[in-house]
């Protein structure tokens, strides 16, 4: 993105204000605070929310730290209730309730659970209804407001509190759903994958477009979470980097069913470079267990030869 | 000037949603309350109303839609049966919990299992504690009219509630009555435009619904939900004399039908009252002094009026078209006899169950309901508490109650 400035970027006014409560070196705040970033200057926008980490750490009664009016309703739902928030904006506009130069946008937040699982039929039916709205899947990979359980976005091997490692167990023993791609074949004008890299660029890019283009849009950010991954708070970059560089977590957009790769490493790094990092998959670097460094390796490269040939068409 | 048609139940609920024309109704099909949101359709597909239709994928989305649509400033609705209502049941919560004047046009049906299409109670009397009002008609012209007084109701500022507007399915949402329909200004002014005081959609003034909330808050949010429940009594009576001035239909609490004198009043709900005044009518003309009471609003209940009304009858008859099990009766039998009891009015009573999942309910059941009462009172015939009426084997089921 040519005119793209982070020092710019930076500089314009927080929508998600300081003082709420999640945790340090959390990736869901810093995706939520990029992706209202690329809201324009004078747009409202009402947030919605799944139940998780995010709402119950940002609208602690009394105090609310969104700069726009917001609405959680509950866990499995966030994408019914702002189809419904989005639709009385259409009346209220057509009805001359709302000035013609008011403009409002509708991005909701739903962290993994809420989203690949109990939030899922929801979701794909605010998706297919073709609502103008953005879902924005934080996605940490386990259902870490409870305590870290394995959820169908967890990768396979992650040690989680369903899914511990112990005498009889390497941990989640199925690979993760790849919701991305599902709700890709919505045939939705806009899907994206990113994460917190490269200055934001790439998220910032796909955050604007999300918005901005007309209906329905589905955002997948990766987000490490410290207590579930068990990383040090200050390594979330290299962690985000090394996802991308491992073709773990590859970044790619479907405009209008064509897909894009929107970065290729020039040098695929191995997956035990990505996996080393966190203590939940520390069991893997034991010996005994390179078999199954492999398959996750294996797994890797399949889902990545995949990616490549659905952008190659 | 009224309007004078013949119309079934669910076309009269269509019909007044088409003359409030709502912002925003979302809604999933179920038997028998599919024809509402078909009939709005075509409503809009004909351009006579511009409501938004949403044509969500579960009864669990349109009430979170419902939600979403009221919170953000549009006056919201929609309709379900049986299944739909239960699968919205956390949704129904939220609704009362987050203070949504919305309304639901709930065509009761039986829950499962057995799965069954036809009426009773069991779906709204398993809603009962979530915080709605709840206002059951008797036929297609209550419904109508309980509809058209459902909004001013709820976005009353001292209730801030949603409302159920109930009707049975079948016996009253398909069966095609005469009804008398208000003019459409008429209806239009009555319910009037919908500004509500705090919205997501308000340039400027952003708001934040739904909150996490800890103990030292918790508490008096829900003691103030109580209050407002307690405040849609009054407002549901003052919206009710408006309604009259308007339509000269008369609406309370609950309906009372020749009970003055009565020595003994059956106490029913919904569309079985009209059976039961029939029964009276018989049983006067042979000189029995008999009434009916028919509750109108269920939630908030009107436990004091109800204690008051009977308290100079000898023996209520307590109909409950709803199994609650709870080994100890229906929910309206609990609930009265609680009243009774608190009030200090101490008179014969029995509990029935009858007319579940759509099994018949005629005048000759009444009489002999009546008889038993009267049995009760003048010989000490010691009643069964909490019996069921109709089984098809009787005996047998009473031995095993």
């Amino acid at each position: 993105m040519r005119d793209y400035s982070l020092k710019t970027i930076m500089n314009k006014p927080e929508r998600l204000a300081p003082g709420h409560r999640m945790c340090a070196g959390c990736g869901a705040t810093i995706a939520v605070r990029a992706v209202l970033r690329a809201l324009h200057e004078g747009d409202h926008a009402v947030i919605g929310n799944a139940t998780g980490c995010l709402e119950v750490s940002s609208y602690m009664y009394p105090y609310t730290a969104w700069e726009d009016s917001y609405i959680h309703n509950a866990f499995e739902n966030a994408g019914a209730t702002l189809s419904g928030v989005e639709t009385a904006y259409k009346a209220l506009k057509k009805r001359g309730r709302l000035p013609e130069e008011e403009t409002f946008k509708f991005i909701t937040f739903g962290g993994d659970g809420g989203t690949y699982d109990i939030g899922f039929q929801s979701l794909s039916g605010a998706m297919e209804r073709n609502h103008d709205m953005v879902y924005v899947c934080y996605d940490n990979g386990a259902y870490m407001n409870t305590g870290i359980q394995r959820s169908s976005a967890t990768p396979m091997y992650a040690d989680t509190t369903t899914t511990p490692v112990g005498k009889n167990s390497v941990g989640k023993m199925q690979n993760r759903k790849d919701l991305s791609s599902i709700i890709a074949d919505h045939d939705v004008p806009y899907v994206a994958q990113t994460t917190l890299t490269s200055n934001f660029v790439d998220l910032h890019r796909k955050a604007e477009k999300a918005i901005y283009t007309e209906g329905a849009s589905f955002l997948n950010i990766m987000t490490p979470c410290p207590r579930g991954w068990r990383y040090e708070t200050s390594e979330i970059m290299k962690i985000c980097k090394l996802a991308v560089e491992t073709c773990y977590w590859p970044l790619f957009e479907v405009e209008h069913g064509k897909w894009k790769l929107s970065y290729e490493p020039k040098k695929k790094l191995p997956i035990e470079d990505f996996l080393k990092e966190q203590g939940r998959f520390k069991h893997l670097f034991k010996k005994g267990n390179e078999d199954l460094l492999v398959q996750f390796q294996e797994e890797v490269d399949r889902r990545w030869e995949d990616l490549q040939y659905k952008c190659a068409r | 000037m009224a309007i004078k048609e013949r119309m079934s139940g669910n076309e009269a609920v269509a019909f007044a949603i088409r003359q409030v024309n709502p912002d925003v109704m979302p809604a999933f099909p179920i038997t028998p309350s599919t024809e509402i949101p078909q009939m709005v359709s075509t409503y809009i597909a004909n351009g006579e109303i511009d409501t938004e239709f949403i044509p969500v994928e579960s009864e669990h989305s349109a009430m979170s839609a419902t939600i979403g649509a009221e919170a953000a400033g549009a006056r919201s609705l929609t309709a379900t049966s049986s299944a739909g209502l239960a699968l919205m049941w956390e949704e129904l919560l939220l609704a009362a919990s987050n203070r949504m004047p919305l309304v639901l046009a709930l065509v009761n049906r039986t829950l499962s299992g057995p799965i069954n299409i036809n009426c009773d109670h069991s779906d709204g009397m398993g809603a009962r504690d979530t915080g709605w009002i709840q206002i059951y008609a008797e036929n297609n012209q209550e419904a109508y009219d309980n509809f058209i007084q459902a909004y001013p109701i709820a976005e009353n500022e001292k209730v801030h509630l949603p409302v159920m507007v109930c009707q049975d399915g079948f016996i009253t949402s398909h069966a095609v009555e005469n009804i008398t329909l208000l003019e459409d200004s008429l209806v239009k002014d009555f319910v009037g435009e919908y500004y509500p005081e705090e919205y997501l959609l308000n340039p400027g003034k952003p708001i934040a619904v739904g909150p996490y909330s800890v103990s030292n808050y918790a508490m008096e949010a829900k003691k103030n939900q109580e209050i407002a429940l307690e405040n849609a009594k009054e407002v549901i009576l003052e919206v009710a004399k408006k309604f009259k001035d308007i339509s000269g239909r008369e609406y309370g609490l609950f309906e009372e039908y020749r009970t003055e004198d009565a020595d003994y009043i059956m106490l029913i709900m919904g569309s079985a009252a009209g059976t039961a005044k029939q029964a009276v009518d018989d049983l006067r003309e042979k000189g029995w002094k008999v009434g009916v009471l028919k509750l109108r609003v269920f939630r908030p209940f009107p436990a004091k009026e109800i204690a008051e009304a009977l308290k100079n009858c000898k023996a209520v008859a307590i109909m409950d078209r709803c199994e609650s099990y709870n080994g100890n009766g229906g929910p309206l039998g609990s609930e009265v006899l609680a009243g009774l009891f608190r009030y200090k009015v101490m008179i014969e009573t029995v509990n029935y169950i009858y007319g579940l999942a759509g099994r018949d309910f005629t005048v000759s059941d009444v009489y002999d309901i009546f008889s038993e009462l009267d049995a009760v009172v003048t010989e000490g015939k010691e009643a069964k508490q909490y019996q069921y009426i109709r089984l098809r084997e009787q005996e047998a089921a009473d031995e095993r109650l």
